[in-house]
């Protein structure tokens, strides 16, 4: 008996390193090969917008520019103020960073670390509004705005930021639930002040959690169209994603001037992602937000 | 804390105690940014668009009341709505259940144990952080007709190349993979689910003798289904925000766009409220849609209590 379970097992590891290294010999090149997919279109990015005009047009095309066109970066800079875009850009990126992270904070550490009668009621309604799609609440907020002439200003799209964000101060709220109440008690009998437990206790051990606020309030400023969109008239005040439309009207033959242009676009954000690498994935799993 | 809880207990009275009404205004001011800005930019706003929504209003002249006029419109009477239903839907119905398979592919890809995976793992999520408007100029590039490297890479294969974003038959189709470009956060949240799967229970299927694709179906599966269940309600919404892709798309190809195939619903929106300023009927589509938007979440929610399995839950 027991020499045949020795004897089958013996071979089910066997059969099993073999299926390893075939699995592995299959694996590797698939992900490979999908890599390629996935990094292609970022490669041709770039290397159209290293080409001259008529390059982009050659066939066969290229796959690299015979002479790096590094010109076209200053072209599609003097084609458009893409410098005063991203000023504008960042602009909006860090009040709102800097709002949201500091509203959403305080909001959260009131939903979570103190304890007061329809407290719970009124949580039921930060999670409530996050059901409601923005296309409702955007008329109407535009009206306001209009009525008080913040139309083609960047106040529509940096003041809100001070009222905080549903989703972040829920999320900010499940990471101040973690914190042990018993340091805040602590803290009390040392005569310490809820601003003073929230500012000097709460926000050094909840830095993971306000990184990943920052991170995606950052990017979804950055990327945000539809604001930008319906606020800013004024080409002086346009952000990045909107002011990358004067390059649509270009034709094919300046596609290399395009691609430059989205380039410097993608550009920070890769940086960005490479700098703040674990917390981008971890935010990314901890909230399900997509990019 | 047990003083506290005496002072509190030492007042019987009808009022809320000292001590209550304290801990309500302090609780109140810490949360008072979210309050005020609930009030202001979501309540106020709620009511406000579902009060435009019966009316005919320009921005520059008082609201007129219509009545239902502009839910009849929309509903049996504007083309238009029906057709950017027809696209949002399709779009939903082709590209959730391809992006989340292709997601789940590759996230169990990328989830076995080699050598070298989180350089795979970059390459494959770098991708989704492309901001939209770069990622659909260079994807506009790509698929053009005549210089883009497509239909270039396709003849050479011998097949003649369509006209993608400029074809009626095939913008819809070149926007659906052009989208699934970006499945890496998707993807992402596989790979964290994959992660949580309990090791023991593969290892007991395992003994029990399942194989790979049995234990895949049989425990894999069921122990990820809320996350499925998740992404598909965060796919559903996102079909119905895609904007603004297809607003540079169509802007390419003027203002119609390819036979108006991808004229999605937040496009059509944004044309009627901030193009027409009809901000009456925009607000109707807008109440539409969030109507929509309740009632495929309440299908998908109550259809999942068959097929979703929730840890902890008997």
């Amino acid at each position: 008996m027991g020499t045949v379970t020795m004897h089958v097992r013996g071979k089910r590891m066997i059969g099993k390193r073999a299926r390893r290294a075939i699995t592995l010999s299959m694996l590797y090149p698939l992900l490979v090969a999908l890599s390629l997919l996935f990094l292609f279109p970022l490669f041709w990015m770039v290397s159209t917008s290293l080409k001259t005009n008529p390059e982009v047009a050659t066939m066969p095309p290229t796959w690299l520019p015979a002479v790096p066109q590094w010109a076209n970066y200053p072209g599609a800079l003097n084609y458009a103020p893409l410098l005063k875009f991203a000023r504008n850009t960042l602009l909006i990126c860090a009040c709102n960073v800097l709002g949201v992270t500091l509203s959403c904070s305080l909001v959260a550490y009131g939903f979570s670390r103190l304890k007061w009668p329809g407290r719970d009621a009124l949580f039921i309604m930060v999670l409530a509004t996050m059901m409601i799609p923005g296309q409702v609440t955007m008329i109407p907020v535009y009206i306001i705005f209009s009525k008080i002439n913040w139309v083609n200003t960047f106040y529509p799209l940096t003041v809100p930021s001070i009222f905080g964000s549903a989703f972040f101060i829920f999320l900010l709220r499940q990471f101040f639930m973690t914190i042990p109440f018993e340091i805040s008690e602590a803290a009390i009998i040392d005569g310490a002040s809820e601003l003073g437990i929230y500012s000097r206790i709460i926000l050094p051990l909840a830095k993971p959690a306000l990184a990943t606020v920052a991170l995606f309030t950052f990017l979804g400023n950055w990327n945000d169209f539809l604001g930008p969109l319906i606020y800013l008239s004024d080409p002086e005040k346009y952000t990045l994603s909107i002011g990358l439309r004067f390059f649509q009207t270009l034709t094919y033959s300046e596609f290399p001037m395009q691609m430059a242009a989205a380039t410097m676009m993608t550009l920070p954000i890769i940086i960005l992602f490479f700098l703040t690498q674990r917390t981008f994935i971890q935010g990314i799993a901890m909230t399900g937000l997509k990019g | 804390m047990a003083a506290t809880a005496m002072h509190t207990a030492g007042r019987p009275r009808r009022g809320i105690s000292v001590h209550t009404r304290r801990s309500l205004i302090k609780g109140l001011l810490f949360v008072s940014p979210w309050l005020i800005g609930l009030l202001a930019l979501t309540l106020y706003p709620i009511g406000a668009s579902l009060y435009y929504s019966f009316t005919s209003y320009d921005v520059f002249t008082p609201p007129i009341w219509v009545g239902l006029e502009n839910y009849q419109t929309a509903i049996l009477g504007d083309e238009n709505v029906a057709l950017a239903l027809t696209n949002t839907f399709l779009y939903a119905l082709v590209f959730i259940p391809l992006a989340q398979l292709a997601a789940l592919f590759s996230a169990l890809l990328l989830n076995v144990d080699l050598k070298g995976q989180s350089v795979f793992r970059t390459f494959f999520y770098l991708p989704s952080i492309v901001p939209a408007v770069a990622s659909t100029i260079v994807w506009i590039w790509l698929f053009n007709p005549q210089y883009g490297i497509i239909n270039i890479v396709l003849k050479f294969l011998g097949i003649p190349g369509p006209g993608w974003f400029v074809s009626p038959q095939w913008a819809m189709p070149a926007y659906i993979l052009m989208s699934l470009w970006g499945i890496g956060g998707g993807m992402v949240i596989y790979l964290a689910a994959l992660q949580d799967v309990p090791k023991e229970l593969k290892e007991a299927a395992e003994l029990d003798g399942a194989g790979a694709w049995r234990r895949f179906l049989n425990v894999t599966l069921p122990m990820i289904s809320p996350v499925i269940f998740f992404n598909v309600i965060m796919g559903i919404i996102g079909a119905f925000q895609v904007f603004a892709q297809v607003f540079i798309i169509t802007g390419s190809y003027g203002a119609a766009g390819p036979g108006n195939r991808l004229l999605f619903y937040s496009l059509y929106l944004y044309r009627q409220s901030f193009q027409s300023f009809k901000m009456g009927y925009a607000s109707a589509l807008a109440w539409i849609l969030f109507v929509i938007i309740m009632v495929l979440t309440l299908i998908v929610f109550r259809s999942s209590a068959r097929y979703v399995y929730y840890a902890g839950e008997k």
